[in-house]
């Protein structure tokens, strides 16, 4: 069976600010994964890794003067390769995403129950009042009470977990194949956290959509993932099923991610960071981009780019250092 | 809301009743009264008929009780007589005034229109080339003086062209509607040009910052087309600070339409209030100033209703 979504050799480039002509920043440097119909995959790693890039390239919405290049196959065509009209259909469409911040991602002059209808009115041929009246079933399938009531109500007027709930809902409203969640629950307390990520799992087993939920934050990203892949200044440096990641990490830099979850059996005075701040990705010139912070690195791993090995069926690797 | 604009229609009046006494003090302190001028004319006045004169017209009463006789009059809709013009000051004053009116109406449409669409342009791409050219064009209204502007445009459209009159509001004889909107022409653009400049910086820095907020990549990754997105998600929210400014503007808008008016000889409230403080008549320069402190105080209360209106954030109590 073919993935709903196969992404290979995405790299998202940047023109350096005064350097050559052709010399570019890759924040997203040349990766490949994929995603089954109805399956959810985690991106994890740490700010400026390229999980935001990696997801605005599925969008479309690769912000000037940065360019996305490779091929993005969803449901049997290339993304990439099709024209603005036809990425305005995929858009909200068969890809919807929900951003990180719901104070700011709805808009503050527009009543919410009017900006999920729009959805419906660009997506689904729905004309305006359609729209509204759906939208307020929408509110409702997402947990929002009285919903009618917060339909007609600004986003300013709703509390920040009601605001991601619309968001989502705003999201699903088009029905689309693939949700694109980018740090969902980062920007919520933590009890609505563990709601938001209820409720999506909940909205996946009904409606069956794929999701890629991004978050720094691999605790929450355990709660909902099938496939986890992680990554590190723009490469994917470890993918794996969920459990297998949790159970047999082999990049150095996973270990480190999850040595740093607080453990609540196993207190401890201090929680274990990972030293160093992430390299910029044009620093990494010929070596692993993880070398720097790296315990285990030795000259080859500074010499040449780690390349991506199966070690075991559906757990790929990019490290000298992880044996087989 | 209702209770709002009550409070604040009845705060203009009162801003508008101080005002009306300090103009009214003002004026007073200009040197020379009504009566010093007929006497200069007329030199065979004896000075027990320059006291009686004195009298009857009330000017040996101090300041503050001869304000108050003017505003018990003004009140009953007696706005006094215009000693320039021999008639009572009202039908001086609302010829003028609807002069006046036709000019910055226009003037304020068509700027704000043209600031509106070429700010938006300019911030689509800022940087670009029609951002250069437009910033340009903004920059030269700003920095034009528009008595300079009023004399290219007359020299140009007027004496070498022959497209358009060069002054006045109809021609002699004629005076049909199409007549009286070419006199207009000139006077409009060049008021506007000058106006227009400010405005398309204004449209154009709020349209910046609004096109990179989070809600506006919300809706591009809705689906929604860049139009859409840029004139309905984008442009109502760069709106909002935006129509404060060109509202409260409309009251500078009055200073440079004295300015266009004197330079096309239309005769509006700018010629009048300058010949009326001129020639010391009293009445017809105070109720011309008290006019435009209106219209300010007008355009004060619209910037307040406007911000409202746009933004749901903003509760009217």
């Amino acid at each position: 069976m073919t993935p709903l979504l196969e992404v290979a050799d995405l790299r998202v480039c940047f023109p350096v600010r005064g350097a050559a002509r052709g010399q570019a920043r890759d924040v997203v440097a040349g990766i490949g994964y994929a995603i089954g119909e109805g399956r959810t995959l985690g991106v994890v790693g740490e700010s400026g890794c390229g999980k935001s890039m990696t997801a605005l390239a599925l969008m479309g919405l690769v912000p000037p003067p940065g360019r996305s290049t490779g091929t993005l196959n969803f449901a049997g065509h290339d993304l990439n390769a099709q024209s603005p009209e036809a990425w305005r259909r995929t858009r909200g469409g068969q890809i919807a995403m929900i951003f990180q911040e719901p104070m700011t991602a709805l808009n503050p002059v527009m009543p919410v129950g009017h900006q999920i209808a729009e959805v419906m009115v660009l997506h689904r041929g729905m004309s305006w009042p359609e729209g509204e009246q759906h939208a307020v079933g929408m509110l409702e399938a997402v947990g929002i009470n009285s919903p009618a009531e917060r339909a007609r109500a600004y986003p300013h007027q709703l509390s920040g977990g009601m605001r991601q709930r619309a968001m989502i809902a705003m999201a699903l409203a088009g029905e689309p194949r693939l949700l694109i969640a980018d740090e969902p629950t980062t920007a919520l307390d933590v009890t609505i956290q563990a709601q938001i990520v209820d409720l999506m799992r909940e909205l996946q087993e009904r409606i069956g959509m794929a999701i890629q939920f991004i978050s720094h934050n691999l605790a929450v990203v355990s709660e909902i993932a099938h496939d986890i892949i992680v990554m590190y200044a723009g490469r994917i440096v470890e993918a794996a099923p969920a459990e297998q990641l949790f159970a047999d990490p082999r990049h150095p830099y996973t270990r480190g991610l999850i040595a740093t979850l607080p453990d609540f059996e196993h207190r401890l005075a201090r929680l274990p960071v990972i030293p160093g701040v992430v390299a910029s990705a044009e620093a990494g010139a010929g070596g692993c981009r993880f070398a720097d912070r790296c315990a285990l690195a030795d000259a080859g791993c500074r010499a040449a780019e780690p390349p991506a090995r199966e070690l075991q069926p559906g757990h790929c690797v990019a490290c000298f250092k992880a044996a087989p | 809301m209702t209770s709002y604009l009550g409070r604040r229609v009845l705060q203009s009046l009162l801003v508008l009743l101080v005002m009306s006494f300090v103009i009214y003090g003002l004026i007073g302190l200009m040197p020379g009264d009504p009566l010093d001028i007929m006497l200069a004319s007329t030199p065979g006045l004896t000075p027990q008929a320059v006291a009686r004169l004195r009298a009857i017209y009330g000017l040996d009463q101090p300041l503050v009780l001869r304000y108050w006789h003017w505003l018990i009059a003004a009140l009953h809709g007696n706005l006094g007589y215009s000693r320039l013009h021999s008639v009572p000051v009202m039908a001086v004053l609302l010829p003028a005034l609807w002069q006046t009116t036709k000019l910055m109406t226009a003037s304020f449409v068509v700027s704000v229109a043209g600031a509106f669409g070429l700010g938006i342009v300019a911030a689509r791409r800022p940087g670009g080339v029609a951002d250069g050219l437009i910033g340009l064009l903004a920059f030269g209204g700003m920095s034009v003086p528009v008595f300079w502007l009023a004399l290219m445009m007359i020299l140009v459209f007027a004496v070498q062209l022959h497209w358009l009159p060069a002054s006045g509001i109809s021609t002699v004889g004629e005076g049909g509607l199409l007549d009286v909107l070419r006199h207009l022409v000139l006077p409009v653009v060049t008021l506007s040009l000058a106006t227009m400049g400010g405005f398309i910086r204004y449209v154009r820095a709020s349209m910046i910052e609004t096109l990179r907020m989070d809600h506006v990549r919300t809706a591009r990754a809705k689906g929604a087309s860049e139009r859409r997105v840029v004139l309905v998600h984008a442009f109502r929210n760069a709106l909002i600070p935006v129509v404060t400014i060109m509202a409260l503007s409309f009251g500078t808008l009055f200073n440079g339409a004295l300015i266009t008016e004197t330079m096309y000889a239309q005769p509006g409230m700018g010629k009048m209030i300058y010949d009326a403080i001129q020639g010391n008549d009293f009445n017809l320069a105070l109720s011309g100033l008290l006019f435009a402190t209106m219209v300010t105080l007008l355009s004060n209360l619209v910037a307040d209703l406007a911000y409202g209106w746009l933004d749901p954030r903003i509760a009217l109590k």
